[in-house]
C-alpha cells in the first residue's frame, strides 16, 4: 500500500470512530463556532465604536479573520496527532509502537486523527470570506481565487509545522507545554488584524522569525487588491505563502533530530 | 444549625497548596497572557489612534483594563475544575455527601480556593511586570498606571472579592449542573463563552454600542471584570463605588439561593456513578 492510500485508510477509520459518539462531536464543534463568532463579534464592536482602523474596513478586516480562521481549522484538522502527541505518545511510550512500524513516523502521525470538531471553526471561517469578498464588491476572478488557495496551502503548511514543533519539544519536556498557543491562537488572533497596525519589532518576528504574515497578511493584501501600507511589491506577496512550505520542511528536520534522541518512558 | 468555619479554612487552604505546586505552567501561563495583552493593547491602541470624537473611556482607562484583564484572568469563571468534574465521573463525589458539612458551603470553600490561586501566581508578576518593567524598557504608554485615587484603590479591592464570590457562585453552577450531564463539556463552553464576552473581556464593555448599554449594565457577568477594573482606573467615581458594589453583591445573593436550590435537587435525583 503506498503511503497517500495508507493515510487515507488511517483517516477514514477515524471518522468512523468518531462517528459514534456524536453527541460529543456537536458539542465540542459548536463550542468551537461560538469562539470563531465571539472574536468576529468584537471585531465588529471595536469597528461600531470607532468607524475604522487606520484606513481598513470592517469587511477587510472580516477577510483576514475568516482565511486564517479557516486556514487554522484545516491546519489543526489534519495535525491533531501531533497536537496531542505529548499526552498520547510520550508519557505512555506509546511512541516505541510507531517506531516499530516500517512507514515514517510523520505519516502515521498525521493519520492519528481526522478530528471533526475543527468544523466548527472552519465553517464559519469559510461563510466569513465568502460574505466578506461579496461585500467588497471583489470580482470573482480565477488568479484571485487561486492565489487565495495558495495562501491558506501554505498556511495549513504553517501551522501544521506548529504542531509538528509542538510536538518535538515533548522529546525534551515529555509534556507538551501551552508556550506554544502563543503562536497557534495567538497566531490566529494576531493575522485576525492587518499587519501595520502592530509594533515594528512585532511585524518582524511574525515575517522573518516564524512566517505568521507571508501566510495571511501579505497574499490577502494582494487578493483584496490593495495597496500595502508597508510598501511590499505584488510580486512579493504572491510568493509569500512559500513561506509556509519552507517553515514545515524545516520543522520536519528538526522533528528527526528530536526523534533520534527520544528515550521511552518504558513503563 | 451552628456554623462552623474551620473546616472550611482547612478546605480552602489545602487546594491552595495543591495548586500552588505547579510553577511551570505558571510560566507558561504568564508569558501567554502576556503576548495576549500586548496584541490586545496595539490592537486597540490602533482603534483609538483614528478616533476623533471623545469615547467612554480614554486609552490610559483601556491599557489598565487590559492589563489587569490578564492578570486576573484566571479568576473568571470561564472553566470547570477537572478535579471536581472526575469526582462526579467516577462516583467519589458521594464521600461529599456523607461528610458533616454542609454540601454547598463546603463546595463553595474549595471552588472559592480553586478560583483564586492561579491569579496570585499569575497576577502579581504580571502587575509587576506592566507596571514597573514596562516604563523601564521605554514602553511607558502601554504600562500599568497606578489605581487613579486612594479610594478608587480600596474600591478596587473590595470590589475583587465580591467578583471572587460572584466568580465561585457561578463556577459552582456549572459544577451542579455535571451532576446531571456527567461530562459537563456542553456547560462549560457556553459558559467560556457568556462570560468572556458580557465580563468585557473581549472588548471593553462602555466601547459596546450605546444602545447594548442598559442590558450590559444589569447583568451579572461585569461585576467579574468590568466594574473593578473601571474602579481602578477612575473610570467609574468614587461616588458609585458603593452602589455597584452593592448591585454584585445581590447578584451573588441570587446566584448562590439559586445554586442551593438545584443543588438540592440535583442531590435527590443523583446516580452515584461507579462501583
Amino acid at each position: 500500500m503506498n503511503s497517500a492510500a495508507l493515510l487515507f485508510r488511517y483517516l477514514a477509520i477515524s471518522l468512523r470512530g468518531q462517528l459514534q459518539y456524536r453527541a460529543s462531536f456537536l458539542m465540542a464543534a459548536l463550542g468551537n463556532l461560538l469562539n470563531c463568532l465571539i472574536e468576529l463579534a468584537g471585531i465588529w464592536v471595536l469597528f461600531d465604536r470607532f468607524g475604522n482602523l487606520s484606513g481598513w474596513s470592517f469587511a477587510e478586516v472580516a477577510f483576514f479573520c475568516g482565511t486564517i480562521n479557516a486556514t487554522y481549522a484545516i491546519g489543526e484538522l489534519l495535525a491533531t496527532g501531533f497536537d496531542q502527541f505529548g499526552m498520547l505518545y510520550v508519557k505512555t511510550g506509546d511512541f516505541d509502537r510507531l517506531l516499530l512500524r516500517p512507514r515514517s513516523t510523520v505519516l502515521q502521525l498525521a493519520g492519528h486523527e481526522l478530528s471533526l470538531r475543527r468544523l466548527g471553526r472552519l465553517l464559519p471561517g469559510i461563510v466569513i470570506v465568502v460574505a466578506a469578498w461579496t461585500a467588497l464588491d471583489l470580482p470573482l476572478e480565477a488568479d484571485r481565487v487561486a492565489l487565495l488557495a495558495f495562501a491558506m496551502a501554505g498556511g495549513v503548511a504553517f501551522f501544521f509545522a506548529l504542531m509538528v514543533l509542538q510536538a518535538t519539544m515533548c522529546f525534551w519536556t515529555t509534556e507538551s507545554l501551552e508556550l506554544m498557543n502563543i503562536l497557534t491562537y495567538g497566531g490566529v488572533e494576531t493575522a485576525s488584524y492587518p499587519l501595520p497596525i502592530y509594533h515594528r519589532l512585532f511585524r518582524r518576528f511574525f515575517t522573518f522569525v516564524v512566517p505568521l504574515a507571508c501566510i495571511g497578511y501579505f497574499p490577502i493584501v494582494a487578493v483584496l487588491g490593495v495597496d500595502d501600507p508597508l510598501g511590499t511589491s505584488r510580486m512579493f506577496q504572491v510568493a509569500a505563502p512559500l513561506a509556509g512550505f519552507a517553515f514545515l520542511g524545516v520543522a520536519i528536520g528538526v522533528w528527526h533530530l528530536g526523534a533520534r534522541r527520544y528515550t521511552s518512558t518504558g513503563s | 444549625m451552628k456554623p462552623d468555619i474551620r473546616p472550611l479554612v482547612a478546605v480552602v487552604s489545602a487546594r491552595y497548596r495543591t495548586l500552588l505546586q505547579y510553577r511551570a505552567a505558571a510560566f507558561a501561563g504568564f508569558a501567554t497572557q502576556l503576548f495576549w495583552g500586548a496584541i490586545r493593547l496595539m490592537i486597540l491602541a490602533a482603534f483609538f489612534a483614528a478616533a476623533t470624537e471623545p469615547q467612554p473611556m480614554n486609552l490610559t482607562q483601556v491599557v489598565a483594563y487590559v492589563w489587569l484583564g490578564q492578570a486576573l484572568l484566571g479568576m473568571l469563571p470561564w472553566n470547570v475544575d477537572a478535579d471536581f468534574r472526575a469526582q462526579v465521573r467516577d462516583g467519589t463525589v458521594a464521600y461529599d455527601l456523607l461528610r458533616p458539612l454542609d454540601l454547598y458551603s463546603y463546595w463553595f470553600g474549595r471552588t472559592l480556593a480553586f478560583r483564586v490561586a492561579a491569579p496570585t501566581l499569575r497576577g502579581i508578576p504580571m502587575v509587576l511586570f506592566s507596571m514597573a518593567l514596562l516604563p523601564l524598557v521605554g514602553l511607558g504608554d502601554w504600562a500599568l498606571t497606578p489605581p487613579a485615587s486612594v479610594v478608587a484603590f480600596a474600591g478596587f479591592v473590595a470590589a475583587l472579592v465580591v467578583a471572587a464570590m460572584l466568580a465561585t457562585a457561578v463556577t459552582l453552577l456549572a459544577h451542579i449542573s455535571l451532576l446531571w450531564t456527567i461530562s459537563g463539556i456542553g456547560m462549560d463552553r457556553i459558559l467560556t463563552v457568556l462570560v468572556t464576552i458580557f465580563s468585557g473581556l473581549v472588548v471593553p464593555l462602555p466601547l459596546f454600542p450605546d444602545w447594548l448599554q442598559p442590558f450590559l449594565n444589569w447583568q451579572p457577568f461585569r461585576g467579574l471584570a468590568d466594574v473593578p477594573y473601571r474602579i481602578y482606573s477612575g473610570n467609574i467615581p468614587p461616588s458609585e463605588i458603593a452602589g455597584e458594589l452593592l448591585f454584585t453583591l445581590v447578584w451573588v445573593i441570587v446566584l448562590v439561593l439559586l445554586g442551593r436550590l438545584i443543588l438540592l435537587r440535583g442531590v435527590r435525583r443523583m446516580v452515584v456513578q461507579g462501583g
